[in-house]
């Protein structure tokens, strides 16, 4: 059982206050995209075997979305952070480089 | 191979059972192999059967990191049927159920396949309108199937409510011919049968990378050293994502827990199958007596092997209201397994970007029932390059939005 800490509201709890909305930081594409980033916007998943940053819903408490980095094979939860960002800020990248040393995501690490 | 009867139990039981030879064989893993599966599970294993069985095929070898059977074969809650909706579908299901009626002659070995029927209980009106669909469109798929009344549902499972406050059953879709077998004996089963073939399995050999040449696969570094093969086939379940990208393509597929349990042994009370996907848990007795129950995925990527408790608080919660009598049941075992699941619900059987690397994957939580039907038609894609049993089960499908669509059809895992 994984425990979250919401970034929006500051409240720490177990996953059934929450609800897991799949893969974050996909590129929405939109019209004028061409087929290959329609797929590999609406099928293609990282899936890794390892660290894992993923959308999170607070659905029993503020409602709000936010954003946590995992790791799939531990269940280790790095931390969470808003979801008004891109790729995962400075202070999450790090957490993950102590834990996991040699770790990178997208060229970053 | 000896066989297995009667005859060799007796014979064997005046020697003091000292003369039963190993099933099969562990030998050291050759150079190289026309053939080599990735995936000791049923589908791997069933793949390398027909290879030799069907295509004479047997400079093979299946390569194993644990022990053979210790994925999702040996972890799933053995449901068979073959009432999906889609005509790709109902084929290889279908092919699939048939080949489960004659596996036991087939392979020697007791896979106590017993088609004692499954039912998918109707628990809303839209229910009732997709499983008649799905009546209709067995009947033009020539898969026997029919929807039935609340009254036959009770008839043919007494200790269910019928009309729970919540969720009244207002009928069921109805497969005579679906059932439950013996998920290790399956595996056990294929693996003798290759075995004997001349074939290799070899258990605790993990496959770390792909190695090819010009666009063409060249073989597999292991644990055990590299080995060369002609042909790869990927089929490793919850791990297909993480051993494309050894070969370098992506896979539109995530892998999550489905988790299972088994309560303890009780008298005969249930002699069929029953599923209900609206509250997400299905049930039936094994020949121990134990009630087998199992329910939705675990809603969050994961490779642990187990799951969330909450979830099993779900299922049985659901479960109890259909199910009065079981409420006093103590449960005895749970466990996890790791499914792949892709975007429509249905597998992945296909060639791949690597030139002779062939994938077969995404059977997500109901590949049970497709083991035999899928060694069967990706072994008959493997050898020859087209099988009528996996087309529309393409990788390109996804782009070109041609999707087989079983999420609607079949909401709950299975
Ligand atoms: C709890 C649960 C209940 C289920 N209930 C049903 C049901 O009632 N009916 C039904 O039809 N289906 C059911 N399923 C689904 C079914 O179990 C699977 O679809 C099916 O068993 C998949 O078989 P497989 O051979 O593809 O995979 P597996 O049996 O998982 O075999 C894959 C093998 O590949 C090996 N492997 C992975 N990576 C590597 C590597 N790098 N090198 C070497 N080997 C590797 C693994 O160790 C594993 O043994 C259920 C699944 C679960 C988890
Ligand atoms: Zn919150």
């Amino acid at each position: 059982m994984l425990i979250l800490t919401c970034p929006c509201c500051g409240v720490t709890a177990e996953e059934t206050e929450f609800h897991g909305g799949g893969e974050a930081h996909l590129t929405r594409h939109g019209p004028d995209s061409d087929d290959d980033q329609f797929h590999d916007y609406l099928f293609m998943r990282e899936n890794p075997r390892g660290v894992h940053f993923e959308r999170w819903r607070h659905v029993y408490g503020c409602g709000k979305w936010f954003h946590a980095a995992r790791d799939t094979v531990t269940l280790e939860v790095f931390g969470t952070y808003p979801a008004q960002t891109t790729e995962p800020p400075q202070h999450i990248r790090e957490a993950i480089s102590a834990r996991r040393p040699g770790w990178s995501w997208r060229g970053l690490s | 191979m000896k066989r297995y009867s009667a005859f060799a139990i007796a014979r064997e039981a005046m020697r003091h059972h000292e003369g039963w030879e190993r099933a099969w064989a562990s030998p050291e893993p050759k150079r190289k192999y026309d053939v080599i599966i990735i995936g000791a599970g049923g589908h791997g294993l069933a793949t390398a059967y027909y290879l030799g069985k069907n295509f004479g095929i047997t400079n093979v070898a299946i390569l194993e990191k644990g022990w053979l059977g210790g994925g999702n074969t040996g972890r799933n809650t053995t449901i068979i049927r073959s009432n999906y909706l889609q005509d790709p579908s109902a084929a290889i299901f279908e092919k699939s159920r048939s080949l489960y009626e004659t596996m036991s002659q087939d392979l020697n070995m007791n896979v106590m396949f017993s088609p004692r029927g499954v039912m998918m209980l109707a628990q809303t009106e839209h229910e009732v309108r997709g499983w008649k669909r799905t009546a209709h469109a067995n009947a033009l798929q020539g898969v026997t199937t029919e929807f039935i009344s609340p009254r036959r549902v009770k008839e043919l499972c007494p200790i269910m409510n019928i009309d729970g406050p919540r969720y009244p059953v207002l009928g069921a879709l109805w497969q005579p011919r679906g059932g439950t077998a013996r998920h290790d004996a399956v595996a056990w089963g294929y693996a003798r049968a290759c075995s004997a073939m001349g074939m290799h399995v070899i258990q605790k050999c993990e496959v770390t990378g792909i190695r090819s040449e010009g666009g063409k696969v060249r073989g597999v570094t292991t644990s055990r050293g590299d080995i060369d093969c002609d042909k790869l086939g990927i089929v490793v379940a919850g791990n297909s994502g993480h051993v494309a990208n050894m070969a370098g393509f992506r896979l539109p597929l995530e892998s999550v827990a489905l988790q299972a349990l088994v309560s303890e042994p009780i008298k005969p009370c249930m002699d069929v199958v029953v599923m209900a996907n609206t509250v997400h848990g299905y049930m039936s007795q094994s020949d121990k007596g134990e009630m087998v129950i199992g329910g939705g995925t675990d809603g969050y990527n994961n490779y642990t092997q187990r799951g969330a408790f909450h979830h099993i608080e779900e299922t049985v919660r659901a479960l109890v209201e259909t199910f009065p009598m079981i409420s006093r049941l103590k449960m005895l075992r749970q466990w996890g397994g790791i499914v792949d699941v892709t975007g429509d619900r249905s597998p992945i059987l296909s060639k791949t970007p690597l030139e002779n690397c062939f994938i077969n994957a995404g059977w997500g939580t109901g590949g049970f029932k497709a083991i035999p039907g899928s060694g069967w038609g990706f072994a008959e894609l493997m050898a020859r390059g087209h099988s009528t049993l996996c087309d529309g089960f393409e990788l390109d499908r996804f782009r070109e939005g041609r999707f087989v669509d079983e999420s609607v059809a079949a909401g709950v895992a299975h």
